[in-house]
């Protein structure tokens, strides 16, 4: 398996007032390029904490992180985070706020012009382009998750790093941007890993579900790859038996093996 | 209300269907005329009694401060009522703008002048404190170094400034200015530095995750997210320099409010050293309103 993305015997504890807390103990994950990985398990199971440390926004107590050959030392623009909260500039229009991410990345190599065409594609890419000129206060939870995925999507990263992007929208809003997801990953290749606590977000979007058992000292529990045929289909999934064979297992891993200890 | 609609509707209808024969509920359109006008009455005294509860408790508030006033102007006759300051202010301000030489000048010029002072001394200060608190903000370091000083130098009453700008510019004007500055510094500063350390971790993850350059993170980020924090430190601090303005031109004369109080105590005018105290207190109440209006404008 080629190695785009892999992380060793990665470690994490953090130092709290109440002393040492480990959070993940041996995380051994190894990501190809063009997959997509969804990591999964019940809340306080570190689940984020791999992705900041993937993003380098923390890092690790012990163990090698690499991208793309690369040691991970610290945040960059290659490896782009969607955050749960959309993290957008409230002082920037949704223009300026993915300008802001391009200019930064292609600004000593491309010309103002290119810069503006790069902003206008990124937000076109996930159907903005009307509101360009607005705010973030002026558009809806679901468009301004969309412009943290453009801003991420508009800087090419390497791998593209999701953290709970839809966990704070309605169900509708979340099933449309899965879809557009599903086809601006399939349109550019990305390699994504996407934290969700969502199973049907998981099995629907996902090669493969890292699940991850329960806190403190989390780790891998189980690697489930899921093979369903690409491009997937809500409506076909819902008849597909395979797919809820998939299901279960994510929801048999969660509810019998790694039950959430205040639900045992 | 709703039902009141629908039976309106009903009714406007109605004559199509029912030419002929007489419309069997004319009731409904009546009942319905009487609660619209009865409610728009109603409406009308809520909104009176809104304002007459918005307006009444200042205005007798001023009631028995004016009330107060007249008591204590006849228990201690030195000190003159609201009506002979009244009529004194009106003709002091039928001619704001005079000038008989550099002592005997209009109010106006008074006023603007001690602004002008006002407006020297802060803007340096702005100059000064909101990049030093950004600084300060910024990197705990350099915060550690400096928060004993400022915890020592802030609480210095304005006034024992004085002697060394009086020492160090041989000038009475640049040290009242000094004053104002040093006394109008430490808002900034301390207001600034807040602002800078509490930009939320979500937006310096943006900058981190971007790789933002230390400018772009600056301009971009930290400028606009402590905004609110500089526009309160801004507000406090020019509270502070007018507060301090009249005490300082006291000591120093020339032109201006502060001198223009102790000039009237010399004459022994009363009256204009009550006039005065309205105009510095007016004059404070409209700085601090812009400043608030300026505030909302950066309320994300």
């Amino acid at each position: 398996m080629e190695k785009y993305v892999s992380l060793e015997y990665v470690d994490m504890t953090f130092a709290s007032r109440k002393g040492k807390f480990q959070a993940l103990r041996d995380v051994n994950l190894t990501i190809r390029q063009g997959e997509f990985i969804s990591i999964i398990g019940h809340s306080g199971c570190g689940k984020s904490t791999v992705l900041n440390l993937i993003a380098g926004l923390l890092t690790p107590s012990n163990g090698v992180m690499i991208c793309a050959g690369r040691e991970i030392s610290g945040p960059g623009p290659e490896r782009a985070v969607v955050f749960q909260n959309h993290s957008l500039l409230p002082w920037l229009t949704c223009f300026d706020n993915v300008y802001l991410a391009v200019e930064r990345v292609f600004a000593a190599t491309e010309s103002k012009a290119d810069l503006t065409r790069r902003t206008h594609e990124a937000l076109a890419l996930v159907g903005l382009t009307a509101s360009e000129t607005k705010y973030p206060h002026e558009i809806s939870g679901g468009m301004k998750q969309r412009v943290g995925i453009a801003r991420a999507l508009a800087m090419e990263p390497k791998v593209l790093l999701m953290d709970e992007p839809f966990g704070a929208l309605d169900a509708l809003t979340r099933a449309r941007l899965q879809d557009e997801l599903m086809g601006i990953v399939a349109r550019t290749g990305s390699t994504v890993v996407m934290v969700t606590h969502d199973v049907d977000e998981a099995v629907l979007l996902s090669d493969r579900i890292v699940m991850m058992t329960n806190g403190p000292a989390a780790t891998i529990g189980e690697i489930l790859a899921v093979d369903l045929p690409k491009p997937r289909n809500r409506l076909g999934l819902a008849e597909d038996p395979h797919y809820h064979h998939l299901r279960g297992e994510v929801l048999k891993f969660l509810y019998e093996r790694h039950a959430h200890k205040a639900a045992a | 209300m709703s039902a009141n609609v629908i039976a309106l509707k009903m009714d406007n209808t109605a004559p199509e269907a029912t030419l002929s024969a007489p419309s069997p509920q004319p009731s409904p359109s009546e009942d319905s005329g009487k609660p619209a006008t009865a409610e728009k009455v109603s409406r009308w005294v809520e909104g009176l009694r809104s304002f007459v509860l918005a307006v009444a408790p200042p205005l007798l508030g001023l009631g028995v401060f004016l009330l107060l006033w007249v008591w204590i102007s006849q228990l201690a006759p030195a000190l003159p009522g609201p009506a002979k300051t009244w009529d004194s202010a009106v003709q002091l301000f039928s001619n704001p703008f005079y000038r008989n030489g550099p002592n005997d000048q209009g109010i106006g010029w008074n006023i603007l002048s001690s602004l002008q002072r006002v407006g020297m001394g802060f803007g340096m200060a702005a100059l000064v404190g909101i990049p030093l608190g950004f600084v300060l903000g910024r990197f705990q370091f350099v915060n550690a170094m400096a928060s004993p000083i400022i915890s020592l130098l802030r609480p210095v009453s304005p006034l024992a400034w004085l002697p060394i700008g009086l020492l160090v510019f041989k000038a009475a004007n640049p040290a009242a200015i000094w004053v104002i500055f040093i006394s109008s510094i430490w808002p900034l500063v301390i207001n600034t530095a807040m602002g800078v350390s509490k930009v939320p971790q979500d937006y310096l993850n943006v900058a981190r995750v971007l790789n933002l350059s230390e400018w772009k993170i600056a301009t971009k980020i930290m400028l606009p997210a402590s905004m609110p924090y500089i526009l309160t430190g801004v507000r406090l601090s020019i509270g502070v320099a007018w507060l301090v303005i009249v005490a300082a031109e006291m000591l120093t004369g020339g032109v201006g409010i502060g001198f223009w109080v102790w000039d009237e105590w010399n004459n022994l005018n009363v009256e204009h050293i009550l006039i005065a105290i309205f105009v510095v207190g007016i004059v404070g109440l409209l700085l601090e309103q812009a400043l608030l209006l300026l505030a909302r404008r950066f309320n994300y």
